[in-house]
C-alpha cells in the first residue's frame, strides 16, 4: 500500500492591509448645466435627487486601461514597493467593452508587474469590495505577496443621455489600492453576498447580441441598432440600498469587532447622496464621523467610487492614515460587499 | 387594529419626520408628490417607516399606486 504524498501547504502573511491608494479622474468636467442639454430637468432637481453637481467623463485617450494604469501607479508608489513585487492584478469593472482578453493583463504589463496573474471581475458597484476580499485572501494564503485591486469605469459609454432618470448619475474614473502583508489586521472580514432575485433592478437594457443581431426585436422593424445602456428602478434600489445595506454594514462592523464610534471614516459606494444620507440615519452613525461625499463632483463611478472617495478623504485631511474606515459597495446583481479597513 | 384616524395621524407623524411637512397638512386627499413635496425617494422612506409602525408589507410595485395620503391609509387598513 502506498501512502498519498502530502502537499506542501501555501502559507502567507498573518494579516493584510491596504498599503497605498491612488485615483484617476478624467479631465473633462460635465456640470449639471451640460446634462440639461440632453434631458428635460433642472439643476435643482438633479441636486436634490442625487446630490450631484458635476461628474467627469473620459475622453478617447482616457481608456479603461489608461485610467487604471494611472490610478494603480499612484497606489503602488504610495505603498513603497516596486511594481515587480506585485503578485496579482484584479480589475473590477462593468464598462470595459472588449470582453476578451481581460483588460487586467494589459494593465499588469504596463504597470511592470511581470507575469503576475491578472484578471477582471464583474461585480458592479461592489466590485472593489469583491476584489479586496480576493486580494486579502491571496496575501494571507501566500498566493501573492502584494496585490493591486483596481475599480475602473467608463459608465459614460453605457449612459442613455435621453433617459432622464439616469443621464445625470454616472461618471468615469479609476481608483486603485495595493494590498499587502501587515503585522496587525488591516482588513476585517468582508461581508459580501448577492441577491439574484433582484437581477433586473439594475441592469444593462439589452444584451450585446440582442442589440446587434436582432435589433428589430428590441427596437421595432427597420429601427437602428440601439446601444445598450444601464437602467435602474430607483425606488427599489433606494429601499434595498438604505435598509438592507445598513444591515450588511453593521454586520461588517460586528465581524471586525469595531463599533461605529471607533470609525475614522465611513466610505459608502457613491451611488446617490440621498442613499448616503438615509444610510447614515439607518445605521445610526454617530455625528462627527467623516462621511465620503465625493459623488457631488464625481457622480456615480460604480467600482471606482470607493477608492476614489478614499483617496480624496486622505488628500483633503478629512480622514487620516491609520484610521479605521467602514466601506460598503452595492449594486447591480444585486451584489454587495462591506468591510472595516485600516486606511493607508 | 388601528382606526382610520389612528393610521392617518401615524402617517402624518412619519411624513413630518421625513419630509418636514407640518403634520396637520397631511390630509386624506393630499397628493404626496404634488401637495406635500414628498419625492419618490422620500416616499420609500415613508413607506418603510409605515411598514414598521403598522406591521404591514408595502411592496415596491404597490408604492407607485399610493398617490394620495388616502391611498396609503386605505392600503394600510386593508393589509395590516
Amino acid at each position: 500500500m502506498t501512502t498519498v504524498p502530502s502537499i506542501t501547504p501555501s502559507t502567507g502573511a498573518a494579516f493584510a492591509r491596504i498599503l497605498g491608494v491612488g485615483g484617476y479622474r478624467p479631465v473633462r468636467v460635465i456640470p449639471n448645466a451640460e446634462v440639461l442639454n440632453w434631458i428635460d430637468s433642472s439643476d435643482e432637481w438633479i441636486r436634490t435627487r442625487s446630490g450631484i453637481t458635476e461628474r467627469r467623463w473620459a475622453g478617447p485617450e482616457e481608456t479603461v486601461a489608461e485610467m487604471s494604469v494611472q490610478a494603480a501607479a499612484k497606489a503602488i508608489a504610495q505603498s513603497g514597493i516596486a511594481p515587480e513585487q506585485i503578485g496579482g492584478v484584479i480589475v473590477a469593472t462593468v464598462s470595459h467593452l472588449k470582453q476578451t482578453p481581460a483588460i487586467a493583463t494589459e494593465i499588469a504589463q504596463r504597470l511592470g508587474c511581470g507575469t503576475a496573474p491578472a484578471f477582471d471581475i464583474s461585480a458592479a458597484c461592489a466590485g472593489f469590495g469583491y476584489g479586496l476580499s480576493l486580494a486579502d485572501g491571496m496575501v494571507r494564503t501566500g498566493s501573492a505577496e502584494y496585490v493591486v485591486v483596481i475599480g475602473v469605469e467608463r459608465l459614460s459609454d453605457l449612459t442613455d443621455v435621453t433617459d432622464r432618470s439616469t443621464a445625470f448619475i454616472f461618471g468615469d474614473g479609476a481608483g486603485a489600492v495595493v494590498v499587502g502583508p501587515s503585522e496587525t489586521p488591516g482588513i476585517g472580514k468582508v461581508v459580501w453576498g448577492s441577491d439574484g432575485s433582484q437581477k433586473d433592478v439594475i441592469s444593462q437594457t439589452q444584451a450585446w447580441d440582442t442589440a446587434f443581431a436582432k435589433p428589430d426585436a428590441v427596437n421595432g422593424a427597420g429601427a437602428e441598432v440601439k446601444w445598450p445602456a444601464l437602467r435602474m428602478e430607483g425606488q427599489a434600489v433606494f429601499r434595498w440600498a438604505v435598509y438592507e445595506m445598513a444591515k450588511a454594514a453593521q454586520r461588517a462592523l460586528d465581524a471586525a469587532g469595531i463599533t461605529a464610534d471607533q470609525l475614522g471614516a465611513f466610505i459608502p459606494h457613491q451611488a446617490n447622496m440621498r442613499i448616503i444620507d438615509a444610510m447614515i440615519k439607518t445605521l445610526k452613525l454617530p455625528e462627527g464621523i467623516p462621511v465620503a461625499r465625493d459623488i457631488a463632483e464625481t457622480g456615480n463611478t460604480s467600482a471606482a467610487s470607493i477608492p476614489l472617495a478614499m483617496e480624496r478623504m486622505l488628500q483633503s485631511g478629512e480622514a487620516k492614515s491609520g484610521d479605521l474606515a467602514l466601506i460598503i459597495g452595492f449594486g447591480a446583481g444585486l451584489v454587495y460587499a462591506a468591510a472595516v479597513v485600516t486606511l493607508p | 387594529m388601528a382606526t382610520k384616524d389612528e393610521v392617518l395621524s401615524g402617517l402624518a407623524e412619519i411624513v413630518n419626520e421625513i419630509a418636514g411637512i407640518p403634520a396637520e397638512d397631511v390630509e386624506l386627499d393630499k397628493s404626496f408628490t404634488d401637495d406635500l413635496d414628498v419625492d419618490s425617494l422620500s416616499m420609500v422612506e415613508v413607506v418603510v417607516a409605515a411598514e414598521e409602525r403598522f406591521g404591514v408589507k408595502i411592496p415596491d410595485d404597490e408604492v407607485k399606486n399610493l398617490k394620495t395620503v388616502g391611498d396609503a391609509v386605505d392600503f394600510i387598513l386593508a393589509n395590516s
